[in-house]
């Protein structure tokens, strides 16, 4: 592996950072899709030059953004490239668009309502797809997962979109409900062992495990204490905020959950708390080192009322022991008078032979770490807020 | 011919630069023109009316003649300085659209 190229969505476009092995000089690319919000960006394993693109707006809805040169040139999956118009023959352009919940009697499920929050019910409704997760094998199929919460797959690069409605279908969804950012599903994890397991994590419904490929799902929340819940360990309800696997040992799954950071050692059937010495056990993010899969990084928030660091400082905290003791990793990163927060899709660690660790923050800078989190650099200081960071190791 | 002005996100999705101009059949209707829209620039649709139920999107408006046309009925005629081409048809994104919502 010789150059990384770290992915970044932010509030107004999307930005390519760029190294070499050491990465110590940067390029900058971008912004791309200049004032749309980019929730995420993410390369296939496959053809790393493919990378997927969720572009969105308040105003003008969902469009997914495709790249086969490495993030140089994009285009709208089934456009052709620089045209802005296609022959008749050609796939109809715009429906790479369009997510719409399976409804039909076939494959479909009835669309129903969720909770909203105040209690009511509320009817679903499609905003826009937080998560793109690219096939570990097939360049062509790509899972999305959307809000209001549900999976999409596209088995033709992004051009059509199909919900797998047994999760939306689940039977609990009057019980799921939104989280602050909207009732999404914001993690996708795709089992390098068994192409039939998928987990999934939705704010605020919890995780969900698939062992058929995506066809029947199960929640997957034994363990998890959530007090602002009637029941605090229900079924369903909880907002995980995300999840992470080591590829080498997919059974072991790390969360971070609205409170509390969770450890399962049977893909979520069982789930214990490992914060242990963390200084508020509040957060988003959570990543496991590429070489070392005991070996953890969080970033804990104040609190769920105070969506900053914790003291004014920015600190990443690494367990080498799969959770409960942590250590604070500062150097590098300022130590006063910061309160920025770090979204849940905004870390992500490359594969180099020194693991490197990214993350993002709402304030604009993205941090480094070529050398496991020991210390950090920034890469850039001012984009606009981060909303994600993935990374690619390219040869 | 019809003049379309589009919001700056629009164009730059549609690759094009200033305001658009087509052809529509009459009767020139507001849905013969979101049509004949989506039609020429095929990356649009979805991004003005939903997919499926061709509803304007909550956060869009269209106005011509300094009339606001957004809640009219898709069959509404528009208005003949439009048709003639002297005055443009207007797709508009709200002031106060848009998501605020933390992440």
């Amino acid at each position: 592996m010789s150059k990384v190229r770290v992915l970044v969505g932010t509030r107004k476009g999307a930005f390519i950072l760029s190294a070499d092995g050491k990465r110590e000089k940067w390029d900058v690319s971008g912004p791309h899709f200049s004032g749309w919000e980019i929730y995420h960006l993410k390369g296939s394993p496959v053809d790393p030059n493919r990378i997927f693109a969720s572009q969105s707006s308040g105003w003008f809805g969902q469009i997914i953004q495709r790249s086969d040169d490495g993030g140089k040139t994009w285009f709208q999956p089934g456009t052709p490239k620089g045209e802005t118009s296609s022959p008749e023959d050609r796939m109809p352009k715009g429906e790479s668009n369009k997510f719409v919940y399976d409804t039909s009697a076939s494959s479909g499920k009835p669309l129903t309502t969720h909770q909203w929050y105040d209690g009511t019910q509320h009817p679903w409704e499609f905003k826009r797809v937080w998560h793109v997760e690219p096939s570990l094998t097939d360049p062509d199929l790509i899972y999305a997962g959307v809000e209001d919460a549900a999976i999409f797959r596209s088995q033709d690069g992004g051009m059509n979109w199909h919900e797998l409605a047994g999760l939306r279908g689940h039977g609990t969804g009057p019980k799921w409900q939104p989280g602050a950012g909207g009732m999404c599903l914001h993690t996708i994890l795709l089992d390098p062992s068994n192409p039939a397991r998928m987990v999934i994590a939705i704010s605020a419904a919890g995780a969900f495990r698939t062992d058929d490929g995506g066809n029947s799902w199960k929640p997957i929340n034994r363990g998890l204490r959530s007090q602002f819940i009637p029941d605090p360990v229900a079924e369903v309800g909880h907002c995980v905020h995300h999840v992470a696997m080591h590829p080498s040992r997919p059974s072991v799954l790390f969360m971070q959950k609205h409170w509390d950071v969770m450890r399962s050692d049977d893909a979520g059937e069982q789930w214990k708390e490992v914060s242990g010495n963390l200084p508020t056990d509040f957060g988003f993010v959570i990543d496991v080192h590429a070489h070392q899969p005991e070996t953890v990084y969080v970033i804990p928030i104040k609190s769920d009322s105070e969506h900053f660091v914790h003291d004014g400082k920015l600190r990443v905290y690494r367990s080498r022991t799969g959770g409960n003791e942590w250590e604070p990793l500062t150097k590098g990163l300022p130590q006063a008078n910061c309160y920025v927060n770090v979204l849940r899709d905004a870390m992500a660690v490359d594969s180099m032979d020194q693991c490197g660790i990214y993350f993002g923050t709402t304030g604009g800078q993205v941090y480094g770490s070529a050398d496991g989190g020991d210390s950090w650099f920034p890469i850039v200081r001012d984009l606009p807020a981060v909303l994600s960071v993935e990374v690619q190791s390219l040869p | 011919m019809i003049t379309v002005v589009l919001p700056p996100h629009l164009r730059s999705l549609a690759h094009v630069q200033g305001d658009v101009t087509l052809e529509v059949a009459r009767p020139v209707t507001l849905e013969a023109v979101l049509d004949t829209l989506e039609e020429r620039y095929p990356m649009l649709r979805g991004t003005i009316r939903d997919h499926v139920t061709k509803q304007r999107r909550p956060f869009l408006r269209f106005f011509a003649c300094e009339q606001d046309l957004s809640h009219e009925a898709p069959d509404l005629p528009l208005p003949d300085a439009v048709v003639s081409g002297r005055e443009p048809f207007f797709i508009i994104g709200a002031i106060a659209g848009g998501s605020g919502r933390e992440v």
